[in-house]
């Protein structure tokens, strides 16, 4: 019986194992290249937000601390896929991306808060309304990378700790 | 059996000294309720559970529990259990496992959130009260341990997770319904669920301490009868408080009293909890294999 027991949790463990270990190979078993083309080729989730929340605009424009916080909450909880400097990794796009700073600060909200589920991104409704528009402040002031960052938005990488 | 099963206490504690991590998933507080949020895909988080409860003519007992959980995908995440407990003046036992896996059904976020939940539990003298089912009562522990375990539970169980946000409250309602494999009848329960973090806006100075990193609410769970018995009587319901404390190093803490609402449950059960996430811990075993650098 004991014997049963413990092959049957040993199977268990190898398929649980086996299982969510190939899942999670799909975004890590392919080179920078390949990953940074993955992201070129897909599309603009960004695009993709209602209008309503596309033409918000973020409650936290006059709180001058909002993209330290949202810088706080973007290591926490973002930056294991789009890295520590928000400059990406093989798991999730920079954040400095053009498509990104592009986008309104409502499409961004409704992606943070939506998550691209069928690409791996989860839902983050989970953090409270505020906390998601603190992250939207961090990443719209960090600027492009190809563009000028914006001259009227405080820059994170200047006024948050290190 | 006992031996192996404290073989985990070495590996969880080899786990958290060498898998250096840094990240906070804003846990809900909930020990008993279930809300729509899935673990991030590719990190596994380790869950220590206790839960000590009163009992009238018999002994009290201390049940535990581990958990591994993994985001296998942004819509799938899969969990294992392994469960012990100690019966005050009579015996720790191991009392079995269980393998659960949670679907998230809907792509965005809307007004009312489901997840289907499946789980299979093979376990015996099982005191971990995860769930009351049927007509689950006090007395059911009333037994000692050597009779309690000779019969083993190879149960299919199935709920719908319904969660909501609004402003800054998780709403969840579980409903739950269990087919023990040995031919028994379908047997049904459910958990409600509120809670909220004690600040909503994040803090410019990282800290443990602040407000946004505890969250607070209360559940409340029981039997529902079985497919020839369906309602609210002849079974336990509970009540309890929760509180869960976010540290930004990737630990939480949760503690929960409960408190029995009727005469056939327990009148006391205190749980606690303590979760450390590993992210990226998918990817680093695939490396570990030999998957791509």
């Amino acid at each position: 019986m004991k014997t049963r027991l413990f092959i049957s949790l040993l199977s268990a463990s190898a398929i649980l194992l086996g299982a969510s270990i190939s899942f999670a190979q799909h975004d890590n078993a392919k080179d920078a290249q390949q990953a940074a083309a993955k992201y070129i080729g897909r599309p603009n989730e960004m695009a993709k937000a209602p209008e309503k929340y596309r033409s918000k605009t973020n409650p936290m424009n006059s709180d001058p601390t909002a993209p330290v916080a949202g810088k706080i909450l973007f290591k926490e909880h973002c930056a294991t896929c789009h890295g520590k400097d928000a400059d990406g990794t093989r798991r999730g796009p920079s954040m400095m991306r053009d498509r990104v700073q592009t986008a309104t600060p409502g499409a961004i909200f409704w992606v943070v808060t939506n998550g691209i589920v069928c690409h791996g991104m989860p839902v983050w409704s989970k953090l409270p309304e505020p906390e998601r528009w603190q992250i939207v402040s961090y990443i719209k002031s960090l600027g492009s990378s190809t563009v000028a960052p914006d001259p009227s938005r405080p820059q994170a990488s200047i006024v948050a700790p290190r | 059996m006992l031996r192996r099963f404290w073989l985990i206490v070495p590996f969880f504690a080899l786990i958290v000294l060498f898998f250096p991590s840094r990240a906070a998933a804003q846990e809900n507080p909930y020990i008993v309720a279930y809300d729509h949020y899935m673990e991030e895909p590719g990190s596994l988080e380790v869950e220590y559970f206790s839960t000590f409860g009163t009992q009238r003519g018999g002994n009290d007992f201390h049940a535990f529990w581990t958990e591994f959980e993994y985001g296998a995908t942004a819509w799938w995440t899969t969990e294992f259990y392994l469960a012990g407990q100690t019966t005050f003046n009579d015996s720790t036992l191991f009392t079995g496992w269980r393998w659960e896996n949670r679907f998230r059904l809907l792509k965005n976020e809307h007004i009312i959130n489901p997840v289907l939940y499946i789980e299979y539990e093979n376990t015996w003298a099982d005191k971990i009260l995860k769930e009351i089912e049927g007509h689950d009562v006090e007395s059911d522990f009333d037994e000692s341990n050597a009779v309690l375990r000779q019969e083993h539970d190879h149960e299919l169980e199935l709920k719908l997770l319904l969660s909501s946000y609004y402003k800054g409250w998780n709403f969840v309602e579980n409903s739950l319904a269990v087919k023990n494999l040995s031919n028994e009848p379908w047997e049904f329960g459910y958990a409600l669920g509120a809670s909220r973090p004690l600040a909503l806006k994040g803090s410019a100075t990282p800290c443990n301490f602040c407000k946004q990193n505890i969250i607070v609410g209360a559940e409340m769970y029981g039997g529902l009868g079985d497919r020839y018995s369906f309602g609210l009587h002849e079974t336990s319901h509970y009540f309890a408080p929760v509180a869960a404390w976010n540290m930004p190093s990737g630990w939480t803490v949760r503690i929960s009293p409960g408190f029995g609402l009727n005469d056939n449950s327990h009148i006391f059960l205190l749980r606690w909890g303590l979760a450390h996430e590993f992210p990226n811990f998918g990817p680093a075993v695939a490396r570990f294999f030999g998957a791509h650098k």
